[in-house]
């Protein structure tokens, strides 16, 4: 015991006397331990604490205040009470006293053992004898603490002191400047208004101290280590200031005073805040400022200076309208809200029927803005303005007035919003605002009949406002400009339209349009020995095209899906038995519908039923029809054999297979496999097909229209959802290489590879999968070798899909296959395809190895093999004979280019020189793909780009001769581009690029010309006054 | 320039601005050669802006396509524009604006002449002979304070 006293005199000693701050840390280490009591503590400091010297007296309290922040969960209530009373006499000693005193305070105010009263009897004396904005930052931040503190767990006790307790919080804050501390004082004051602190006759105090901050003007210091920001200070003060409504009636003056100011931030914040306040206000609280609210909102709209005012401006009207929208009304108040709309309707309503309706946007804007805040709202704006508006529209002659009129109809209808089970607001004008929308579309003009669509549009998403009979109208109105409107603006909208009402009103277009449309397209052209045939020909295609597109806009639903799906398929049929002609592209489209179809229709067992057991045998048969008659007779070629309508064919398939029901895509898949493998017709319609058809087989005399029919085995199995198994995978696997390996004809090779990789990218890894890469590998590798082989640029196609394969999933075997690519570059039949397979390595397929396809596809698999193979590239680069450099810069300007840009960026300096060289390669497919890959880095230079920039201007100024229009249109851009760098760089370069541009200036395309135009401007604007 | 904090016409009527030129396919053909055209020159000037407003000149229709005359084979451009009041003090300024920009998009070999639609403006001979004086319009440029706010009118607005 005696030996622990002196331990604890010693440290205090050292503490108050030595000034060894490290000690008070031993001191409250001690007490945790037991080893000597609070209380003894306070018996050892006795003498220090009773000096006749401040600063000890300082020191001795600053120790007991030290370790108390440490122990203060270790104390009895007893033992607080008694150190409380003696902090809160401390509190009246010298002033030096004051911040330990306050620290050991705050301390205390964590105790969870605080003595009831104890919390306001020391804020009593806190208030009293001490003045807050007199105390230094961090005391003043101790001061704010103990408020958090105790706010946080003596609530009751607070609150019954009353508002005393606001004003000596009112006190202590006024006047405080630190960023840091306001952010505690908001902290407090938002505590005392959401929770319902007394503010007694102090509101308007409380008010002042805080709203003196707003709008918040704060920009932190570069560097800052609080991190404090300009937004955090803002939302505080808010939440503050519209915390209560009793706030309002100071709040609402002070926004209107700062929406006149010309600081657009405090504008924007003035706007927020009232949006914020209003929602929590009653009408009465706004009642008295609405005109004054309104006057600056309105203005702020009219005279609008930048967007984000003006949409805060009509959020803020919103927020207005619906808070009197809201209120309950007594017997004997006004109703503010129909006195408010009759303001806004007022002042916006007469500019909607103005001669030349100049602001007819920003009074539309208000008064939709008002009208989407509620429905009395809405109803009370839409009585008032449609028929005014509908009155105009009939009046005016001129097509762009009755165009922004209709506008301004769209947006009123789209503002308002019909809850369920309630009459639109709309109902009472439906047939007026229907008349117009359909005068509109019987117009000439066609961008009032795009307008006319979108009100349609938007009409139609009031559910039960338009009647049968309307949709029924509004179809034949939208055949009609289907079938006739020449203009493609309109047919897109029309077909817009025409999707969007399908979804909401499908029986209309089941019975109406769907019939028509097909009647349309099966009707037979003109008379082709008529003299006038072509532009009638031509015309009766777009007829054509627009009804597939529209076929296909109207499918979402699967009742539709179900009308309209048989009609696509009937063009296929025809147009393979010559009953109808089609032309291929017709037929292409057909196939494009349906694919949009299968993309946008939602997977429904119905839907699914529909694509795998009708579409895809139709399909499947169609083709395989086509490609035994192809064989037989050498007559008429059905358009089904064309590779266009076979490749457009594949991603019907393979979107069905990859994202409609997975379970009848898996049977899809097996029935295509037993099709494939043996000949298996049994689930194919129109079963008259021969026994014995072998697809994967090599044919007698060499025949392709049979073998081509690969590719839509690809369509079937590759697209498959991951979890579903092809059945016979091996044998699968080893036809599709047969037949990579041998065929001759271009598309079925090239399809059984990209099937062969697509397959080989989903199994599973193992030793399985290793042992079937060799095995492939060792064959291409042996026919590659092979100079004099004839299936040499087979065994590429398959290396090249292989490698994709692996590079997509990473997985170890590719860098073998890598490297064979590269050694190619240097072959001389093989070397230009080689530098161009690296584009399709690089980039995403459409119909396969994708994720859409549910391929193995890891992340950044372009960086790593960028970073892999780069130096590989270069050395080999170094090493080649003079004639084959060009596959090397070829090879890399095709995998640089594909690169994300900030990869591009960091890469770029190691391989600057090469892109240059590649610049003044003679390939122009080099020197274009090198511009292409150049321009997007140009726009932020590297420092190691202008480094170079000599090099680099002549030898664009140089490609702005060539012969090929895209690559001077291409040299033209970087050159605009390089005006950009920074200007002490660039100038010097001025007079002379000036004096080369002056020749494109001339050049025989205008497209060229063009870009040369705007370089010049550019660069002649470079260090000029008035530049940029 | 007349240096008024006031603007002279301050609520000028706007019109619409067409569209891009529609890309044809003979465009993108490296056989066929485009001649400049009334369209191609009115492009270049349309998009130039006025000195008072943060318009373009097509805006305010002081150039219209039906007022720009091309001649490919002559080397021939003319040009009327119209100024938006017959009093506009900027009407000089919008002419050089129009000579200085296709002096800087031209090929040499065109003739280029600017002047003011007929009957439009209060002082249009003068303004026009102004137009027409090589020596003027050089001198003119050497201006830097003119050329400041030729510039600025010929700077590319950001499209929004």
């Amino acid at each position: 015991m005696a030996a622990d006293s002196t331990l604890l005199l010693s440290l205090v000693e050292e503490f108050v006397s030595g000034l060894q701050d490290s000690k008070a840390k031993d001191t409250a280490t001690c007490v945790k331990d037991g080893q000597f009591t609070v209380l003894q503590l306070v018996e050892a400091l006795g003498l220090s604490l009773t000096s006749v010297q401040p600063h000890t007296r300082a020191r001795g309290v600053q120790l007991l205040s030290d370790v108390l922040h440490d122990c203060y969960g270790g104390l009895t209530e007893r033992e607080v009470e008694v150190l409380i009373a003696f902090y809160e006499d401390r509190l009246k000693d010298h002033y030096v006293i004051t911040p330990p005193v306050l620290q050991g305070l705050r301390a205390l105010t964590k105790c969870t053992v605080l003595p009831p009263g104890s919390a306001v009897s020391m804020l009593r004396s806190l208030f009293q004898d001490v003045h807050v904005q007199s105390l230094m930052l961090t005391e003043r931040a101790c001061v704010y603490n103990m408020l958090i503190n105790l706010m946080a767990t003596r609530e009751a006790e607070l609150k019954g002191v009353g508002a005393d307790f606001v004003f000596g919080f009112v006190q202590s804050m006024d006047g405080e400047r630190d960023p840091r501390n306001l952010l505690l004082a908001f902290q407090i004051a938002r505590t005392i208004v959401l929770r319902g602190y007394d503010l007694g006759k102090f509101t308007e105090e409380l008010f002042e101290v805080t709203s003196c901050y707003f709008p918040i003007d704060f920009s932190p210091p570069p560097n800052d280590p609080h991190g404090i920001t300009r937004e955090e200070l803002i939302q505080m003060l808010r939440d503050v200031l519209t915390g209560t409504p009793r706030f309002a009636e100071f709040l609402l003056p002070l926004i209107i005073e700062k929406l006149d100011s010309d600081v657009q931030s405090a504008k924007l914040d003035s706007l927020q805040t009232l949006v914020a306040g209003v929602s929590q206000y009653e009408h009465k609280d706004v009642a008295e400022f609405l005109e004054g609210l309104w006057a600056s909102l309105r203005r702020e709209v009219f005279q609008t200076s930048s967007e984000k005012i003006e949409s805060a401006g009509l959020a803020a009207l919103t927020a207005l309208t619906s808070c009197l929208s809201r209120s309950v009304l007594s017997s004997d108040s006004e109703d503010s809200l129909s006195t408010f709309l009759e303001l806004v309707l007022k002042d916006c309503k007469h500019h909607l029927c103005e001669p030349d309706l100049k602001l007819v946007w920003p009074s539309a804007k208000l008064l939709q803005a008002a009208c989407s805040a509620s429905n009395r709202a809405s109803h009370v704006i839409t009585d008032a303005v449609m028929p005014s508006l509908i009155e105009q529209y009939n009046s005016r002659a001129q097509c762009s007035h009755r165009r922004t009129l209709l506008e301004v109809v769209q947006r009123f209808v789209q503002s308002v919003r019909t809850c369920e089970n309630e009459e639109s607001v709309f109902s009472a004008f439906r047939p007026s605002l229907c008349s117009m929308v359909f005068s509109a579309l019987t117009e000439t003009n066609a961008s009032l009949q795009v307008t006319a669509t979108s009100v349609l549009t938007s009409l139609a998403q009031h559910t039960g406002l338009l009647l049968d009979s309307d949709v029924e109208l509004a179809v034949d109105h939208l055949t009609r400009l289907l079938l006739t409107e020449e203009d493609h603006r309109v047919s897109l909208a029309v077909v817009e339209c025409v999707g969007a009402l399908a979804g909401l009103h499908p029986a209309a277009f089941i019975t109406k349009l769907i019939p028509r449309l097909k009647a349309e397209m099966f009707s037979e052209p003109m008379d082709e020995n008529d003299n006038g045939a072509a532009p009638e020909k031509h015309s009766h295609h777009a007829v054509r095209q627009r009804c597939l597109s529209a076929l296909a806009a109207v499918s979402t639903q699967p009742s539709v899906v179900q009308e309209s799906t048989p009609v696509l398929l009937e063009v296929l049929s025809s147009a393979h038995a010559g009953s109808v002609v089609f032309s291929v592209e017709e037929v292409v489209s057909a196939c494009r519908s349906l694919q949009r179809i299968a993309e946008q229709v939602e997977d429904s067992e119905e839907t699914g039923r529909c694509f795998h057991d009708v579409i895809i045998p139709r399909l499947l048969s169609l083709a395989l029809q086509a490609a035994l008659q192809g064989e037989g007779s050498p007559g008429r070629r059905s358009p089904l054999l064309e590779e266009a309508v076979l490749s457009a064919m594949v991603p019907v398939i393979s979107t069905s297979c990859s994202r409609l029901q997975p379970t009848l895509a898996g049977q899809t898949a097996s029935r295509a496999v037993s099709l494939f493998l043996d000949g298996d017709v049994s689930f194919l319609p129109d079963n008259s097909f021969p026994s014995n058809i072998q697809l994967l087989k090599k044919q007698p005399g060499d025949s392709w229209s049979r073998s081509q029919m690969v590719c839509l085995l690809l369509g079937c199995v590759c697209s498959l959802p991951r979890g579903v198994e092809v059945p016979r995978l091996d044998l699968l696997m080893t036809e599709l290489e047969e037949m990579s390996c041998t065929c001759s004809c271009p598309l079925s090779y090239t399809s059984a590879a990209k099937c062969f990789a697509g397959l080989l990218n989903k199994r599973p890894q193992g030793d399985a999968l290793d042992g079937l890469i060799q095995r492939t590998m060792k064959r291409v590798c042996s026919e590659l070798d092979s100079a004099s082989s004839s299936v040499r640029t087979q065994a590429f196609t398959l290396t090249l899909w292989v490698a994709k394969a692996l590079l997509l999933r990473y997985h170890p075997l590719f860098t073998t296959l890598t490297d064979k690519l590269f050694s190619l570059l240097d072959d001389a039949d093989l070397g230009p395809a080689a530098a161009d397979g690296f584009s399709l390595l690089m980039s995403d397929s459409a119909d396969i190895l994708n994720r859409g396809c549910h391929a193995d596809v890891r992340i950044m698999y372009r960086q790593r093999f960028f970073c892999e193979n780069s130096a590989k590239l270069v050395r080999g680069f170094n090493a080649a004979p003079q004639e084959k450099k060009p596959n090397y810069l070829k090879a890399l300007s095709n995998i640089v280019n594909k690169l994300p840009k900030q990869v591009q960026v960091s890469e770029l300096p190691a391989l600057l020189s090469l892109l240059l060289e590649a610049l003044s390669c003679p390939d122009q497919g080099v020197q274009l793909s090198t511009l292409s890959c150049l321009q997007p880095v140009l726009v932020d230079p590297p420092p190691a780009l202008i480094q170079q920039l000599e090099a680099l201007v002549s030898r664009l100024l140089a490609l702005t001769s060539s012969p090929a229009m895209s690559v001077r249109t291409a040299s033209l851009r970087c050159i605009h581009a390089v005006s950009c760098f920074p200007e002490h760089e660039v100038l010097p370069f001025r007079a002379r690029v000036l004096r080369a541009l002056a020749r494109p200036l001339d050049d025989r395309k205008r497209l060229v010309r063009r870009e040369a135009v705007r370089a010049r401007a550019e660069w002649f604007l470079l260090g000029s006054p008035g530049g940029s | 320039m007349s240096g008024g904090t006031t603007l002279e016409n301050a609520n000028p009527v706007v019109f619409q601005r067409s569209g891009d030129r529609l890309l044809t396919s003979n465009e993108e053909d490296e056989d066929v050669h485009d001649p400049i055209d009334e369209r191609e020159i009115f492009d270049l000037i349309r998009s130039i802006s006025d000195p008072e407003h943060p318009l373009s000149l097509e805006e305010l229709n002081v150039v219209e396509q039906v007022r720009v005359k091309v001649s490919d084979a002559e080397s021939i451009v003319g040009i009327e524009f119209t100024p938006t009041i017959p009093h506009c003090s900027m009407a000089t300024l919008i002419g050089l604006s129009i000579k200085v920009k296709l002096l800087r998009s031209l090929p040499d070999r065109f003739k280029i002449d600017v002047h003011i639609t007929p009957g439009t403006h209060a002082s249009e001979e003068a303004v026009n002979k102004q137009l027409a004086d090589k020596e003027r319009v050089a001198a003119a440029l050497e201006n830097s304070s003119l050329l400041e706010v030729v510039n600025q009118c010929l700077t590319p607005t950001r499209s929004i």
